[in-house]
């Protein structure tokens, strides 16, 4: 399940500067397992040590929030967009 | 320990005869700063060793609600002295955060319009406000963060460079200049001159480079402590982790007598144990600074220990700092200090 996953800036440290990359997965927490291998230290940086998504950031499917979808156990189909936002915007 | 507030023996429901009113203003701009120091005393119970007393600077009495008030009151009026701002320019600057709110303010106050480009996903309270001051806001993509912000202004000063007045408060001066006019002078007064340490937040610099000036010409013994995010990827919104961020050109590390790195979780625990234990409901930034200064006091035989409080909580109850916060309890606070506890050991 090929997706398109958008990465922020704070992240891209971990995928050598670009801002959009390929990764696979039938969920969301699969398509982060997938980023891991690709882009190691990526997860600790999505998910807390319990395996949740950290408060602080969230994470669009197709443009939906997916704490109003199925958390991490969201589905993903082939071709699908997904965006990794940080909850804030700088803020100084 | 002396007492250092006179004040904190009389009841706080002192009679009417004894209030004092705040001084009569002609601007709302005359209403920035003079805020209060609270001494944190109930989330610091049983943590700190007796000749330790730990302070905040509760900046949310500011009019626009934060302690930005000073520096852009500051950058504006200096804007104004040197003729960059006068009448039919309009103030435009890139921000998510409470500096866009009180740019929207003091350009109301002055008459000035004021534009403020600012990440889409920053808070609908902060939108609200700042509209409701009158500017315009100006939308840059979220996965660009405030950098990104920073250029679409860029751009569009370029485009129509003499219409525009950029305070730029990561380069002006006139912002640490504002907290060593005001914020230093403050919180010498305040604990009469008994300072020993004082820590903040690292948003632009601002805050900590002024104040710190100013405390270490009336004392080249206080120690500056400076407090950022633990990493790039982080939830705490005002705060600048500067290693992988454009550097303010009015930040200098070399100044600081220390840094200090909080975790985004470290600092909402904080925030909510503020809230129900303290009583005080603040912003995300203001739990990382507590989160550092009670670390440094902790650490202290003896001394008196100030940081700043940028904001209240109100305009971050939609934000995701209050996902998950529902079952806190004071143990968790507990638990947080017994891990800094074992960090400790483990290091020394």
């Amino acid at each position: 399940m090929p997706v398109k996953v958008r990465v922020p800036t704070p992240l891209r440290r971990f995928t050598g500067g670009i801002d959009e990359v390929a990764a696979a997965g039938e969920s969301v927490r699969a398509v982060i397992e997938d980023l891991e291998k690709r882009h190691p230290g990526m997860r600790e940086r999505l998910l807390d040590d319990k395996g949740e998504l950290r408060r602080f950031v969230n994470i669009y499917l197709n443009g939906d929030d997916i704490r109003f979808l199925n958390q991490l156990n969201s589905q993903v189909k082939d071709g699908d967009d997904i965006s990794i936002v940080p909850a804030i915007a700088g803020g100084e | 320990m002396a007492t250092i507030f006179q004040s904190s023996q009389r009841s706080p429901a002192a009679s009417s005869e004894e209030h004092v009113p705040a001084a009569r203003a002609n601007s709302v701009l005359e209403l920035i700063g003079n805020t209060p120091l609270l001494e944190i005393t109930r989330v610091t119970e049983g943590l700190l060793r007796p000749g330790v007393r730990l302070f905040a600077k509760l900046e949310g009495f500011n009019p626009g609600g934060s302690v930005k008030d000073r520096a852009v009151r500051h950058m504006v009026e200096f804007g104004l002295r040197r003729g960059e701002l006068r009448p039919g320019k309009t103030i435009i600057d890139s921000t998510s955060g409470n500096t866009g709110i009180a740019l929207a303010m003091v350009g109301a106050a002055l008459g000035y319009p004021v534009e403020i480009v600012m990440a889409s996903n920053v808070s609908r309270e902060r939108k609200k406000i700042i509209e409701a001051f009158g500017a315009k806001p100006i939308y840059s993509d979220p996965l660009e963060g405030s950098d990104g912000a920073m250029m679409v202004a860029r751009k569009i000063i370029a485009d129509n460079p003499d219409r525009y007045f950029k305070p730029d408060q990561y380069n002006n001066e006139a912002n640490p200049l504002a907290h060593f006019d005001t914020t230093g002078p403050e919180i010498w007064h305040q604990t009469s001159g008994r300072i020993t340490h004082f820590v903040a937040g690292i948003g632009t610099g601002g805050t900590v480079m002024g104040t710190g000036r100013y405390l270490k010409s009336r004392n080249p013994a206080v120690r500056v402590i400076a407090v950022e995010p633990d990493d790039a990827m982080h939830g705490l919104e005002g705060l600048k982790h500067m290693a992988s961020s454009i550097v303010p050109g009015i930040f200098h590390a070399e100044e600081l007598d220390q840094r200090m790195a909080v975790s985004t979780e470290d600092a909402y625990e904080m925030v909510y144990a503020l809230g129900q234990i303290e009583g005080v409901l603040v912003g995300q930034s203001c739990g990382a600074a507590l989160v550092a200064a009670l670390q440094v006091a902790r650490g202290l035989r003896e001394g008196c220990v100030v940081t700043v409080f940028p904001d209240f909580g109100d305009k971050y109850l939609s934000t995701n700092l209050w996902i998950g916060w529902e079952q806190w309890r004071k143990e968790r606070l507990l638990k947080l200090v017994s891990k800094w506890n074992a960090s400790e050991s483990a290091t020394t």
